[in-house]
């Protein structure tokens, strides 16, 4: 079924039942986001896809569309809104691009440069966060974990389903957790996807580490927002 | 040895060759620019140099006074552009750091270290006692037989618990991220200052790395 939608103004047609962000993605207005990945399930943690649904700020990825909807994505208060999410994600863990093995296919950084990030408006706070590198492939750098728990959700194991990330603890106490007899088992391509889907530079694949000169990686081949408007898994 | 008996005589006070007072009218009536490198590895400065032929059409409006580069050491008079490169991690850095920000209209943040504290902020997740004995008294490099100490004279500027971001210190007006940023970044953010345009540096030219 098909219903009538406007976005920043433009009435659009729309599938009834898709997303926010794919709808707008269809109609080439780019919404940022972190835990959202086209194909699969929604996960609403980030709260980077913020939009204004007839005046609300909603999460764009877990709304589907219905008939009369107006939203809003590119409105001043919105858009600064979405800004400050993606800062408190730089104040909060130790996001040290120069030395990040992630750096130019990373979806954080390539984000902050979306929405035009400069300077975390919030104060750094530089909390330690041990690292976890008992796996045998997996090296865990819990300093640029996001909690957009994709890993937790989506990379198991393959013979009982067995989730092999988890989230341990809560708010400030909060820490991403691999099982590391599991994660021996995961083949090497599993590591590699999972090293992939991860939006940060916290599951790192230890048998892959600077392997593309700058200027041709990931996100300066195309951008975010390119892939993103492009259609088809990013 | 009493504070009143040491004689200090600052570089500014040694003799100097005089400028030609021609060239010098030229040099004040142009956009004055102070720059200093902080808690950083002076790769911003380099950086500023590689904007290549960019920095000819630059010179032609703006003089660099305190800096590296013309080896003053003070702020000869007020500026409109102070250029700051690196963290703050000592207490000479924040009274310096004050003193430009007395000094010049508009501050800008330049580097990785500067906006955030960078590199050398990665000492802000360890005590500070643990990271100097590390430094100094259990180095695995330390010359054998020399007494282990941690350095301390008054002499010796005092470090801060954590490398801070310049904006925590005084307030910075604009910031160009990257470690260093590209020399076309820092040219666009100077050029669209001395032409009086507002600063915008584009989502392609900005980069954390």
């Amino acid at each position: 079924m098909t219903v009538k939608i406007t976005i920043d103004g433009q009435e659009v047609n729309a599938r009834a039942g898709d997303n926010i962000v794919d709808v707008a993605a269809q109609n080439g207005v780019y919404i940022p986001t972190l835990c959202y990945t086209r194909g699969k399930p929604c996960l609403g943690t980030c709260r980077t896809c913020s939009v204004k649904v007839n005046g609300s700020v909603m999460a764009a990825c877990t709304i589907p569309v219905r008939e009369g909807m107006e939203i809003d994505v590119n409105g001043d208060e919105i858009t600064d809104m979405r800004k400050a999410l993606v800062e408190l994600l730089f104040a909060e863990g130790n996001h040290n691009c120069p030395s990040c093995e992630k750096s130019g296919r990373c979806e954080l950084q390539a984000t902050g440069y979306e929405v035009k990030m400069m300077v975390s408006r919030f104060p750094y706070r530089f909390t330690p966060h041990p690292v976890d590198h008992a796996s045998r492939s997996i090296w865990l750098e819990r300093d640029r974990c996001i909690f957009c728990q994709r890993c937790v959700d989506f990379v198991r194991d393959k013979e009982t389903n067995q989730k092999i990330f988890s989230i341990n603890g809560r708010g400030t106490y909060a820490r991403i957790e691999i099982d590391v007899e599991l994660a021996n088992k995961m083949p090497a391509d599993q590591v590699r996807e999972a090293a992939e889907l991860c939006p940060v530079g916290c599951i790192i694949d230890k048998t892959q580490g600077y392997d593309v000169p700058i200027g041709k990686r990931k996100f300066e081949v195309k951008s975010i927002r390119e892939r993103a408007l492009g259609g088809g898994h990013r | 040895m009493s504070q009143e008996t040491v004689t200090e005589i600052f570089s500014h006070e040694l003799p100097a060759t005089q400028w030609d007072p021609k060239k010098k009218a030229i040099e004040e009536a142009k956009i004055q620019v102070a720059m200093i490198g902080f808690c950083g590895c002076w790769g911003c400065h380099l950086s500023f140099l590689d904007m290549d032929e960019n920095i000819l059409g630059l010179l032609e409006k703006v003089t660099i006074t305190r800096s590296s580069f013309t080896d003053l050491k003070r702020i000869p008079h007020h500026c409109t552009i102070g250029f700051i490169e690196g963290g703050i991690a000592n207490d000479e850095n924040i009274e310096v750091l004050e003193h430009y920000r007395e000094n010049c209209d508009i501050l800008i943040s330049v580097g990785a270290c500067a906006v955030w504290g960078g590199t050398p902020a990665m000492r802000n997740v360890v005590p500070l006692e643990e990271c100097l004995r590390e430094a100094y008294v259990d180095s695995v490099t330390a010359v054998s037989g020399a007494k282990k100490t941690i350095p301390y004279h008054e002499d010796i500027p005092k470090i801060t618990n954590k490398v801070l971001p310049c904006h925590e210190v005084v307030k910075m007006d604009y910031f160009i991220p990257g470690c260093p940023p590209d020399g076309q970044a820092i040219y666009k953010v100077l050029d669209d200052l001395v032409n009086g345009r507002e600063v915008d540096l584009p989502t392609e030219m900005n980069r954390y790395d």
